[in-house]
């Protein structure tokens, strides 16, 4: 035993015994059941968005319009790490769970803020992070389960955070890694991979919860044989990408499973012709075989890496006085894509809204939803093409919002900033960046009559009508949370403020300005009866990348919206906001 | 269309049956401790040692990919060259670790600092291609600056002046690799200049 290793052995029963404490304390940990998850209990926040539809919805109303103004930090508690802090705080009958950049799982009493017992994960040495952040855990009977950026999922015990089991669910020596927190589901624990970078073809994985063993894996690129392979030529389709790095939406009612699909690889078109299925797309897999029973592909042969990787969500949908079950997602392509999954079928079109400036679509078929496109936005290998939105999109992974009261659909938005690339022929190399376009020709232009970037705005989906917008200098990079009390939470601007909005009007009712930038998913619980507002700070990964070429971009042509280089401190803290007593 | 070098061989590695078997039999290595087991195998793998004096250069891409550098190769002001050393006791490229890659280049040698001068062999330099940031590969180049850019974080790197850190958030240069030419072909002089890659461990 080596010195080290003796000092953890030594060190274990001490970390391990207040978890313990606090588990005995409160008669044991809340067992997490499949009743549970279809019917998660107001008090509590049991998975990534709080319901298996992905609303970010709380019912709950103890903090409301008339009383917000009071909201206060009832505690906090600084993460120790660094880079962007994107993970919900997820809560069962008071342990509070959250993770961290570097694969940390901290666990912590949800009424105090003390902390129980925090997993680390053994990074190996070579292994380099384009994205290192991680977006929570998942839990189910009595584990916590949390995915790493070497492409494990790792199971944990709830109460004491001892591993219960690991598994591999790719190479991360070949690319693949992972950030999103696990989608479970009739016992199956599914997880999709990042890499769409790397060259990876992107997969879901559908493992055993008990024993982490591999129940079955749908790729998102069809194989030799299979529908959609016609869409690729050659050997394009193995290395062509469809990551999948959000947690995918559940129906319980025909139990399938809904996720988004990332870029095609690498990133512009003409390196990989065809329609690429099922890249930029929607997909519908069944929980308990893993078959693909429906898609749409949102726009095809992707040049602009539009990952379409944030997941749709389950909406009730009107139309023509005919309730549907719909699907919405508001694009990184800069529009909002209103889809019918039927019950469980294929994924019908229903209405595309152009939500941000977009250049690059010329109509979209009222039938299907294929877009056509103006060829002359359309980056390639060897040419200069300016576009817009801009990579980052009209919106990228920040999760929209809904809220059953209101009906309405709430997006974190970026408008006014359009980009550039040109293609560049790349070798291929595994575990390698792969991007097909030389890095200082990503390039991001902020629109010459912008007055602002951030937004969020309000959508009625059945009317197809944009009931309120708020408008921000800064971009937004912030998910967001709407509750029973008629509130919409989001932080997301390099200001650092995290606000709540009127969700009838979109008022901001309430700001709190936080150590850093808030890019994670807030979420809301109770705790007797006391309702908080947990969310974490942490600026970095992709907001700090914005902030980066907007400072470029303005250097090279200087903007009125931005007189000085913007800096947002970085850190990760969890803020715990209650109402004054 | 793209030239995929060992798209074929993915393919067959990783195709529709060979995925579950590769996922099953990665599935089953977990729980051993590899990097341990990497650390250790730094020090006795010839394919993972840092690169020792003595070791010629080779390019790890491309058509010439495995093939030794002589200073001819490296044209003045081009797009650095990724190599790996090349340990001549087995006649192979040490390229068992990312962390070997090495970026290859020549500038005006009017515009090299002294001490990066007294490094480079006919003009030629060569540094550590793995950022002392987060470890990202470094593999932006602005052909008009001369500078590179890691594409995580946008550091920007003089490889005139030892790939001092110009912009961004790194805060050591790349370890730079010193160079002779023997046999008429790129050969280390010396140990890196610094630790390769960097952090993130915090807490």
């Amino acid at each position: 035993m080596t010195r080290k290793t003796l000092a953890a052995a030594l060190l274990a029963p001490a970390v391990l015994l207040p978890g313990l404490a606090f588990a005995m304390s409160h008669g044991g940990y809340s067992t997490v059941t499949d009743e549970r998850l279809r019917n998660p209990e107001p008090h509590n926040w049991l998975m990534y968005r709080g319901n298996y539809e992905g609303w970010g919805y709380s019912p709950l109303e103890q903090i409301d319009t008339g009383n917000v103004a009071n909201l206060r930090p009832a505690w906090t508690f600084s993460t120790s790490v660094g880079e962007g802090h994107q993970s919900p705080a997820i809560v069962n009958d008071g342990m509070m769970y959250i993770t961290t950049p570097q694969n940390q799982v901290v666990a912590l009493n949800a009424a105090t803020g003390d902390e129980i017992w925090r997993f680390k994960h053994e990074i190996p040495e070579e292994l380099w992070q384009v994205h290192p952040t991680n977006r929570g855990v998942a839990l189910y009977g009595d584990n916590v389960y949390v995915t790493t950026t070497d492409c494990h999922v790792v199971a944990l015990n709830a109460a004491t955070g001892e591993e219960v089991w690991r598994t591999a669910t790719d190479s991360w020596e070949n690319g693949y890694y992972m950030t999103m927190a696990p989608l479970i589901a009739e016992g199956m624990l599914m997880v999709g991979t990042s890499g769409g970078e790397y060259g990876i073809r992107g997969h879901i994985t559908a493992l055993d919860t008990e024993t982490g063993e591999v129940k079955w894996v749908r790729h998102s690129i069809p194989a030799p044989g299979e529908f959609g392979h016609d869409t690729w030529e050659g050997d394009d389709w193995v290395t062509g990408g469809a990551s999948i790095w959000l947690t995918g939406h559940y129906d319980s009612e025909t139990g399938v499973s809904y996720w988004g699909t990332g870029n095609a690889a690498p990133w512009t078109g003409d390196m990989h012709p065809g329609d690429n299925l099922y890249t930029t797309s929607a997909i519908a897999v069944r929980v308990s075989d893993g078959e693909l029973v429906g898609y749409h592909q949102y726009h095809w042969n992707d040049s602009w890496d539009w990952d379409e990787v944030s997941t749709p969500i389950l909406v009730p949908l009107e139309r023509d006085g005919q309730m549907l079950n719909g699907l919405a997602h508001a694009g990184r392509n800069g529009y909002l894509w209103v889809l019918d999954r039927g019950m469980g079928s294929d994924i019908g079109f229903v209405d595309a809204y152009k939500y941000v400036r977009q250049d690059v679509f010329t109509s979209i078929d009222p039938e299907t939803g294929r877009p056509s496109y103006d060829d002359a936005k359309k980056p390639r290998v060897g040419r200069f093409t300016k576009f817009c939105p801009s990579l980052w999109g009209g919106k990228d992974w920040p999760p929209e919002a809904y809220n059953p009261k209101t009906g309405l659909f709430y997006i974190p938005v970026n408008e006014n900033l359009c980009g550039s690339l040109v293609g560049e022929v790349q070798e291929y190399v595994p575990g390698e960046l792969w991007l097909g376009v030389p890095i200082p020709d990503i390039k991001m232009y902020l629109h010459e009559d912008a007055g602002h970037i951030g937004e969020v705005q309000a959508w009625n989906l059945n009317t197809g009508e944009e009931v309120w917008t708020q408008n921000f200098k800064s971009f937004n990079w912030g998910p967001l949370l709407t509750t029973g009390g008629g509130l919409v939470f989001g932080g997301g601007t390099w200001d650092r403020y995290f606000r709540a909005f009127d969700a009838e009007t979109g008022e901001v009712l309430w700001q709190f300005r936080t150590n850093s930038g808030i890019t994670a998913v807030p979420s809301s619980y109770a705790i007797d009866g006391k309702q908080y507002v947990a969310v974490q700070a942490g600026w970095g990964v992709d907001a700090v990348r914005m902030e980066d070429s907007l400072n470029a971009a303005v250097e090279e042509t200087p903007h009125p919206l931005i007189d000085k280089k913007i800096y947002t401190p970085t850190g990760g803290v969890l803020w715990v906001f209650a109402l004054d007593e | 269309m793209t030239h995929c070098e060992g798209c074929a061989a993915r393919g067959r590695r990783w195709g529709r049956r060979g995925v579950l078997g590769g996922i099953l039999g990665l599935a089953a290595a977990a729980g051993l401790p590899s990097a341990r087991r990497r650390a250790r195998a730094q020090e006795t793998d010839p394919a993972r040692m840092r690169p020792q004096p003595g070791d010629r250069i080779a390019f790890a891409r491309g058509d010439r990919k495995g093939t030794l550098i002589a200073p001819a190769d490296i044209a003045p002001g081009a797009k650095p060259a990724f190599a790996y050393p090349w340990d001549p006791a087995r006649g192979a490229m040490r390229n068992g670790t990312r962390l070997n890659q090495l970026l290859v280049l020549r500038l005006d040698d009017a515009a090299y600092a002294a001490e990066t001068r007294a490094r480079a062999a006919d003009g030629v330099v060569a540094y550590s291609a793995v950022c002392t940031h987060q470890k990202c590969t470094v593999m932006g180049w602005h052909p008009d600056t001369h500078l590179f850019i890691c594409p995580c974080h946008e550091t920007n790197f003089d490889p005139a002046d030892g790939a001092r850190v110009l912009s961004g958030p790194a805060r050591r240069s790349l370890p730079a690799l010193p160079l002779k030419v023997a046999d008429g072909v790129l050969t280390v002089a010396g140990a890196f200049t610094g630790r390769v890659g960097g952090p993130p461990q915090q807490r």
